[in-house]
């Protein structure tokens, strides 16, 4: 059993809640990080994450699939972890922002962000950075439109758009970058 | 002795380097007010009210209650004691009338107006409870309908202090009446929220000593905690507020918000850590850019020259708060006209107060302004360009002051240049390509450069590692990065021996971070702590053996440069810091220093008008049949003196132009007078540009020298990127389809039904 997951079977306040509606067990791969929980039937993979985790690096901006913040990558597909109930996951691979890269190691795709600016405040950014290593993943995105239209699932206030896609391009390696 | 092989790198102001606190970011690791963990931390979650106005008669809690995990329920009647007095409640802003009291009373003052906090053990107990409080409720009539709140409108005798009257000059009227070239009309912008990708969040973390940190999301701890400070009864030694990290404000952080109160509140009560985060919809439930109607008569000779500028707005503001704008002076101070009116008002109807929106009152007021000035040129039959030239003031046209710096000719120059304006074809409906009409449109960008007391602390170790700190705050402005630009320009050292502190009530004093002005202020602070560091240095350089330093005795003498200081008449001569420090016994050299407008400044500030302006050309693409606007190009060309980071500085404007496009297309809360709600309260509804809505984006900062206007020479770049971008792109729709639109944002519906 993880870290993690000791340290929740002893949080006082799962109990209280537990104890009276009963959870279901669920055994998440995080980061690579094998975790057994025990969860109620309507916690979402990002409130597990952000609340009981401590895995902040997800975001809420919404809480409705609206907005991409919380974009997470569930078995090598990009998913808004907002819409998704940790108990449908048993068995999944999930890999979060802190996943793909640590400060001094990072993803190329997080570096090429860091780079390009792609950010502002850096709070839809790491539902960014998932999205894009997602829609890499993919393989269907080769101009800087198919970018710009792949990356519309994800909101960024700050604007930051066209930094956002000129990263992805260079870790996508095409030369459309105009 | 320094490395003398090579000119060593020097990184400083006007260095494009990369965001300090981008590594955080791009990981993950930033932390913003929602993510600091607490012991024994109970979940907040906010009941809204469901009525526009009128009271509350009662509040089941029952069930609520019986949820397992619940452990208290707030409303009006069992909320902890709190003071009576309106002083009490005044935020840093100050704006004139009865600030909201949240769960003050049973009296509702607008939809969404929380009702009640349901505490919990875990944030799905106290979403699920929150869900099962049944509020009943005695309704009065409402109104939120705009049109219908202009039969109130008024102009208040309690003025906010930050709003400038409109200077007026010879005989508008008559001149625009005899005129022989005139335009009017009347334009109107919706409301606008923010919306910020980070909800308003706050995290208590209550320590069980009598002191409490407040991890809060807003745009100035140090107003914050006076706030809550104010309202709760503790000290500022006992309660503390950190923002290190926001995620997005733009303006909707400038006043506490209502999620901060309530998590303090029930932390107090409980003596408990905990946690409130609004959601997306109780996002719309505060902070909102004003509607707006805006008159704008223009009256000009045949040849162009405005011989009159009329104005009158109204802008929509709450029945319990004043909230006021700048909008009828941004054409007055731009253009050379000799006679001019300005006339606003605000109408208050069953709302939050309106707030703050990046460039509040310009974004409208300059926006509006530009579409009109774009009207006046086609019926002169005048390139929109050159109609500018014409109308064009070397000093503000409205205080008849002289400018600190003015590069707009300049702006507009390279800004036509890099979007090839002269290969503009004049007509409307002149430029097709397949099915899409092309149109090209400009505008002009102006807005304040504002400077503001500021203290900073500067602490240089004997490892050479040197920490500034000031409690302002970067909401994705740069502030981190610029903060460490200007120390490592001001002692010459590398930024990655730099650490910057912000976003912390306990750092050295510094105002809401707003208006633009964090940079330039800040920055101009830091500079003095920092030199203040080098001059204890070169004091104490004065005590390694042999003097290599001579009698340097004013860092004019000294280059500052990784670590060492040189003498400028004798290069081979230098200290290292290290050796300077050891020779005088010293570990810490640490000093703190407060930058503020002189004597000289505020003469000055009398005497000359500060601004930032901004040309902005765009290019759209309209299909004729479905309507469908895209912004396929757009180059700004902004004057805004000396750019500290031009990397940092570049995505702000970016952003700003972003926003733009959504004011001119896209942003728009729509209300349901019957109900008094703001109806598309999701992002899903209330629409913002995405990634595929945006095209070529090209940002020109124009050279402005400019020693005048604050220590830094800088102007400060946060909101010139929004303020006419829109209008640009309504000039451009107009170029293209031949459709003029009076009615921001022009959005599909509007196209195809004119």
């Amino acid at each position: 059993m993880s870290e993690a997951a000791l340290s929740l079977a002893n949080d006082p306040g799962r109990e209280v809640a537990s104890s009276a509606i009963g959870t279901v067990p669920v055994t998440l791969t995080i980061n690579g990080q094998e975790h057994r929980l025990a969860v109620e039937p309507w916690v979402t993979l990002l409130d597990l994450l952000r609340e009981r985790l401590h895995l902040t690096g997800s975001k809420k901006g919404c809480d409705h699939g609206q907005c991409g913040a919380c974009t997470v990558l569930i078995d090598g597909r990009r998913m808004n972890s907002c819409l998704k109930l940790a108990v449908t996951l048993d068995g999944s691979e999930i890999t979060t922002i802190e996943g793909l890269g640590q400060p001094g190691n990072l993803h190329p795709l997080q570096a090429a962000f860091l780079e390009h600016d792609a950010f502002q405040c850096g709070y839809c950014t790491p539902g960014q950075i998932c999205s894009g290593v997602g829609l890499i993943a993919e393989g269907h995105a080769r101009t800087r439109d198919d970018v710009r239209e792949q990356m519309s699932g994800n909101l960024c206030r700050c604007g930051a758009y066209t930094n956002i896609a000129d990263a992805i391009l260079e870790v996508l390696g095409t030369e459309d970058r105009e | 002795m320094p490395d003398t092989r090579h000119e060593p790198i020097r990184v400083g102001i006007g260095t494009p380097l990369n965001r300090v606190d981008g590594e955080a970011k791009v990981t993950g690791q930033a932390q913003y007010a929602a993510e600091y963990p607490a012991a024994g931390l109970l979940h907040g979650v906010i009941v809204s009210g469901r009525i526009a106005r009128g009271r509350i008669t009662g509040i089941d809690e029952t069930a609520a209650r019986s949820v397992p995990g619940v452990v208290e329920v707030l409303t009006h009647r069992n909320r902890p004691h709190t003071p009576w007095l309106d002083r009490n409640y005044k935020d840093e802003l100050s704006i004139p009338g009865d600030p909201f009291r949240p769960l003050e009373s049973e009296e509702i003052q607008f939809s969404g107006q929380p009702v009640a906090l349901v505490l919990a053990e875990t944030f799905e107990a106290a979403r699920f409870a929150a869900s099962l409080i049944d509020v009943s409720y005695e309704a009065a009539p409402h109104n939120i309908d705009f049109e219908a709140s202009l039969a109130e409108k008024f102009l208040p005798s309690k003025k906010r202090n930050s709003y400038h009257e409109p200077k007026n000059h010879g005989d508008a009227d008559a001149a625009f009446d005899k005129a022989e070239l005139r335009h009017e009309a009347r334009y109107h912008l919706a409301v606008e929220h923010h919306n910020p990708m980070e909800m308003h969040a706050t995290t208590v973390d209550w320590h069980g000593d009598g002191t409490l940190t407040v991890y809060d999301k807003n745009q100035g701890s140090q107003g914050v905690q006076s706030y809550l400070c104010n309202i709760f009864g503790f000290s500022k030694k006992e309660l503390r507020v950190v923002n290190a990290y926001v995620g997005g404000a733009f303006g909707s952080g400038l006043r506490p918000q209502y999620q901060v109160y309530l998590a303090v509140m029930a932390a107090k009560h409980m003596q408990r850590s905990v946690r409130v985060v609004m959601t997306r919809q109780q996002m719309f439930t505060h902070a909102h850019r004003p509607e707006a109607v805006y008159t704008v008569k223009l009256g000009a000779e045949p040849t162009g020259k405005l011989t009159a500028i009329l104005g009158d707005a109204t802008t929509s503001t709450s029945r319990f708060e004043d909230n006021m704008e700048d909008v009828v002076i941004w054409g007055m101070i731009n253009y050379d006209s000799p006679n001019m009116k300005g006339e606003y008002s605000i109408a208050p109807r069953d709302t939050y107060t309106s707030a703050d929106m990046r460039a509040p009152g310009a974004a409208t007021g300059m926006t509006i302004f530009e579409i009109a000035m774009d009207e006046l040129a086609y019926k002169a039959g005048v390139d929109p360009l050159e109609f500018r030239m014409i109308n064009y003031s070397d000093i503000d046209a409205m205080y008849r002051t002289p400018f600190t710096s003015k590069a707009l000719r300049e702006a507009y120059r390279e800004g036509a240049a890099a979007f090839g304006w002269d290969r503009r074809s004049p007509e409307p409906r002149s430029m097709r390509e397949g099915r899409e009409l092309i149109g090209w449109g400009m505008a002009t960008g102006l807005w304040n450069a504002e400077f503001v007391e500021t203290s900073a602390r500067a602490r240089l170790t004997a490892d050479g590692r040197l920490e500034v700190a000031s409690a302002t705050s970067d909401i994705g402005t740069g502030t981190y990065t610029v903060l460490a630009l200007v120390a490592a320009d001001t002692l010459g050292l590398r930024p990655e021996r730099i650490t910057v502190r912000i976003g912390d009530s306990d750092l050295p004093h510094s105002q809401v971070e707003g208006g633009s002005r964090a940079a330039a202020s800040a920055g101009a602070a830091v500079q003095l702590a920092c030199q203040a560091v080098g001059a204890k240095l070169l004091a104490a350089a004065a005590k390694v053996e042999g003097k290599p330093l001579g009698d340097a005795r004013s860092l004019e003498d000294v280059t500052l440069t990784d670590g060492y200081m040189i003498l400028r008449s004798d290069p081979s001569k230098a200290v290292s810091f290290a050796d300077a420090m050891a020779a005088s016994g010293l570990d810490v050299i640490e000093e703190e220093a407060t930058a503020k407008p002189g004597l000289g400044d505020r003469i000055s500030q009398m005497t000359k008008s500060r601004n930032v302006h901004s040309a902005v050309f765009a290019e759209v693409r309209v299909d004729e049949d479905l309507g469908q606007v895209r912004v396929t190009r757009i180059v700004n060309a902004v004057a805004a003196g000396r750019i500290i980071n031009p990397k940092t500085a570049r995505s702000q404007i970016l952003g700003g132009v972003v926003m733009g496009m959504g004011m001119a297309l896209h942003e728009e809360t729509m209300g349901d007078p019957i109900l008094g709600r703001w109806m598309n309260h999701n992002l899903a509804e209330y629409h913002i540009p995405v990634n595929a809505d945006v095209h070529d984006i090209e940002v020109i900062f124009v050279d402005e020298p400019d020693p005048e206007v604050t220590p830094l020479g800088a102007k400060g770049v946060g909101e010139i990127g929004i303020i006419s971008t829109a209008a640009a792109i309504a000039n451009a729709i107009f170029h293209a389809t031949g459709q003029r639109h009076r009615n921001l944002p022009i959005t599909i519906d509007r196209l195809i039904a004119t």
